[in-house]
């Protein structure tokens, strides 16, 4: 919360500065640089929503800017529609717009989404040249001049653009506290993680741009009845309107409040006095500059001004010794509860799937009961990690059926199968390296909804219940492989499942780390959740299985209590191969090893 | 309408969409190596315009030749913003942020670019009054334009050359497996780095070159960049990002789109129907049309 309390109190500042400089200033020309500085900024905040929080950079945001524009502006030529009005009708189209361009959009990833984003605007400009609006001039009425958002006092419009920043602060600051802030970060960080910890990727997106789009629209609109006066295509959909939202933000910093404030504040007066001293000599100037700032910003401070002045700051670290101490009290509960013969909780009939020919699982049978601690084992390649995939929803397996409490959950998208209640971690542990610790187990938490208070203590709960209370505040590569994996347990737990599949759970440990994961996991399933684990190495598995299932090479070899199966030959021949078991033939081989 | 009109503008198509063709081989092998995004690639072949056009009044080089005659300055000029700019943001970091960096980089370096050369060179167009830029061959019913069958043959001649330095020698060897596995190149002793360097270098001259090629029939602007650059993106996307020959069939798609427009929609909506396709083939194959791996999943 008192990270929460300084954003509130930042905006005021920023509130209260734009305030005393719009009441300071005398010239007209001055009032017109903080004006555009202003405006950039909510511009650059616009964009921060959907690029700067959830990463998907967009290079054609000046669509949105250029439809607040127009519509405002047509809507006042034509209709006789007062701006005031027609404004917030430019930002519904713009939002609508945001989700026509987004549906289909969004099925792109990375530097697709970024190229086809550089179409729109492109399109929209043609289209508007074509239908006749090359210069569509603002109708002056001169017996309503404030109904029509004409100001004598140049004052008017500091303060129109300054509401306009307070709110798109106000609405940055609203979704970085909530579960949609949350999600969009973590899909940013990692978004197949994301997906496992139940965040809808593509409603959150969809739900990020058209909100970025409706600040932008505002920021057009302002934009032509503060500056333009005559709204062209080139004015309002043109490349230099994405440049400099691209250089606010980048030069300020992304995925922050103050970085598009700063950038604008920076940026704006430098490239406005450039131009209006030398732009008549040298046309080109502003462009230059720009550039010039992408590029050097790039090369010395990628990650920009507000975040590179951070890092200067010394960061508390809570001490290790809390942590090292933490996992100790694990002991107590250690005690396996005793295995209750359960009811069918997973019913996995049949499933096949193929890569390119490769046939990774084929015909896969078997079913988890409710409470057990299910065991899959497997050399390399036995297609282990594809059946997690194909269970969660990461994969859509070809043939077969998975059955969750009688239902098909087979072909259900990952964030679906979480919120039914089945939670799973990754053989490489997959953090969101941004997020501290507990804000990593947060989008776990958010899972099933609920209030960010809410969240915030289910998360802290899970943590201290794999004993990681003391290192909330950490960033995930501050932590050991141990940490990591009860991290990612954490985030798995927090998301209240009935079932957890964990993907190598003891891989990279040391001894110590086995015996206090296998702790862990008992504990789990004390606690009324099934597991299924993933292994390679047998030994540390048969101590905490009920039961195992034996995979190799997509097909199941085996199945049953962890001494019989051990000792199977066909098991036996698969990890060591047909030699070792005509040498060894009647030894027991329960510690055997790939 | 008859088949010989239609006929018409798909020749027309086809010799415009080579020189499309060979500026995408340029960007598609900048992609391939080293997985950036050159947005000043269209810059680089304004410049290249530019050089043909000062060769040609200060020289009187005829521009065909001049096209050839940026291939190695230019090629320079790539190893030295390879060397200065982009190789500070390559190598050792997340993927993906590193591609952000570097689009954004060549983003500063093309507003760098246009800028200058507005504020040097005054944003008047100029042209170079080739003799043959007027002239058509009549092949039956068609006519072909004399400056644009010179320069898609050109065109065809350069990347044939491009493709077979990439096939058929050890420099070209060795920059596919930098493109393919940078990690294991650089275990067989290639070092990445200088590939990097040296596939930028090619990709700028093969646009210049182009440029020049162009600049037999089309005015020399500052502002000419950003046009082309969105018709080489879509060329390039089309063909699956990275893939030299996608790119090259891809460049051909876009003249042939672009003509072919023109029957359907008036003349100011001739890149409507090129985005359009963009957007297509972008939600319909993003892998593109020729790529080998779904990236974009």
């Amino acid at each position: 919360m008192r990270e929460g309390a300084r954003g509130w109190l930042g905006i005021a500042g920023v509130l209260a500065i734009g305030l005393v400089l719009t009441f300071a200033l005398t010239e007209r020309y001055h009032h017109r640089i903080l004006t555009l500085v202003f405006l950039w900024a909510a511009m650059g905040l616009a964009w921060n929503i959907i690029s700067g929080y959830a990463g998907q950079i967009s290079f054609g945001h000046q669509a949105f800017f250029g439809i607040g524009a127009y519509t405002t502006v047509l809507l006042a030529a034509k209709l006789k529609l007062t701006p005031w009005l027609g404004m917030f009708a430019g930002a519904g189209v713009a939002m609508l717009a945001a989700v026509l361009i987004g549906t289909p959009t969004f099925r792109l990833a990375g530097i697709y989404f970024g190229l086809a984003t550089l179409a729109y605007p492109l399109i929209f400009r043609i289209v508007m040249d074509y239908l006749g609006f090359q210069e569509v001039a603002i109708p002056m009425v001169r017996d309503h001049p404030i109904l029509f958002m004409q100001f004598e006092d140049p004052r008017a419009f500091d303060l129109l653009a300054l509401a306009l920043l307070a709110a798109t602060l106000v609405l940055s600051r609203l979704i970085e506290g909530s579960r949609l802030g949350y999600s969009l970060r973590a899909i940013k960080e990692n978004e197949q993680a994301a997906l496992a910890m139940g965040v809808d990727a593509f409603r959150c997106k969809m739900a990020a741009y058209a909100l970025s789009a409706a600040p932008a629209a505002l920021a057009g609109a302002i934009y032509a009845h503060a500056i333009l006066f005559v709204v062209t295509p080139e004015a309002v959909f043109g490349v230099l309107v994405i440049v400099q939202t691209l250089v606010v933000c980048l030069v300020g910093g992304v995925g922050t409040l103050w970085g598009p404030v700063i950038g604008a504040a920076i940026m704006i007066p430098v490239s406005e006095i450039l131009d209006s001293t030398v732009g008549d000599r040298l046309p080109g100037i502003q462009g230059v500059v720009y550039g010039a700032a992408l590029m050097a910003i790039m090369m010395f401070a990628p990650e920009g001004l507000f975040w590179r002045l951070r890092r200067r700051r010394p960061v508390s670290t809570p001490s290790a010794a809390a942590a090292e101490a933490a996992p100790a009290d694990l002991e107590s509960t250690s005690a396996a509860a005793p295995a209750r013969p359960g009811s069918v909780l997973l019913d996995v009939r049949g499933v096949s799937k193929a890569f390119l020919g490769l046939q990774a699982l084929s015909e896969i049978s078997f079913d988890v009961r409710q409470g057990e601690v299910l065991g899959i084992i497997g050399p390399n390649g036995a297609g282990k990690t594809t059946l997690f995939n194909v269970l969660n929803g990461f994969l859509l397996a070809e043939d077969g059926e998975v059955r969750w409490e009688g239902e098909a959950i087979t072909g259900l998208p990952p964030h679906a199968v979480c919120r039914r209640g089945v939670g799973r971690t990754f053989q490489v542990v997959r953090f969101f390296p941004h997020l501290t610790v507990h804000e990593n187990v947060i989008v776990g938490a958010f899972a099933h909804g609920g209030t960010p208070a809410a969240a915030a203590a289910l998360a802290r709960a899970a943590l201290a219940r794999v004993g990681l209370g003391a290192r909330g505040d950490v960033l995930p590569p501050g932590l050991t492989t141990l940490e990591l994996r009860l991290m990612e347990l954490a985030r798995c737990l927090a998301t209240r499942p009935r079932l957890v599949l964990l993907d190598e759970p003891l891989a990279g440990l040391s001894k110590d780390g086995v015996e206090i994961m296998s702790a862990m996991i008992r504990r789990v399933r004390a606690d009324g959740v099934t597991v299924v684990i993933i292994e390679h190495t047998v030994q540390a598995l048969v101590k905490i299985a009920d039961r195992l299932v034996v995979l190799d090479h997509g097909r199941r070899l085996a199945e049953g209590a962890p001494g019989d199966v051990t000792r199977d030959p066909a098991v036996i021949e698969a990890y060591l191969g047909k030699r070792w078991l005509a040498r060894h033939a009647a030894t027991h081989a329960a510690d055997l090893r790939p | 309408m008859h088949a010989s009109e239609l006929a018409q503008y798909v020749v027309t198509g086809l010799l415009v969409g080579g020189v499309y063709a060979l500026m995408s081989i340029g960007l598609a092998l900048i992609f391939g190596v080293m997985r950036v995004v050159n947005f000043a690639q269209g810059d680089f072949m304004m410049l290249g315009m530019y050089l043909t056009y000062f060769y040609a009044m200060s020289f009187h080089v005829d521009p065909l030749l001049g096209a050839l005659l940026t291939l190695p300055p230019f090629f320079l000029l790539g190893l030295l913003v390879h060397r200065v700019f982009l190789a500070r943001v390559t190598g050792g970091g997340d993927p993906n942020r590193e591609m952000d960096a570097q689009l954004i980089l060549t983003l500063g370096l093309s507003l760098v670019i246009t800028n200058a050369t507005t504020m040097i060179l005054s944003p008047m167009p100029r042209g170079i009054n080739a003799p043959y830029a007027s002239r058509a061959f009549a092949a039956g019913p068609l006519l072909l334009n004399q400056a644009r069958s010179y320069a898609f043959l050109m065109a065809l001649a350069l990347a044939a050359a491009m493709y077979a330095l990439l096939t058929r020698t050890d420099l070209g060897r060795a920059l596919r497996a930098a493109a393919d596995d940078p990690e294991a190149a650089g275990y067989q002793g290639i070092d990445v780095r200088v590939m990097h360097g040296t596939a930028f270098g090619l990709g700028i001259a093969l646009v210049a070159a182009a440029g020049g090629l162009l600049a037999t029939y089309h005015p020399i602007e500052p502002n000419v960049a950003v046009n082309f650059i969105v018709l080489m993106f879509v060329a390039v996307v089309l063909g699956g990002l990275g893939s030299i020959p996608g790119a090259f069939v891809g460049g051909l798609v876009i003249g042939l789109v672009q003509s072919l427009t023109l029957l359907l929609l008036p003349l100011q909506l001739q890149n409507v129907g090129v985005f359009v396709t963009f957007l297509l083939v972008l939600y319909v194959r993003p892998q593109g049309l020729f790529g080998r791996r779904a990236r974009a999943v």
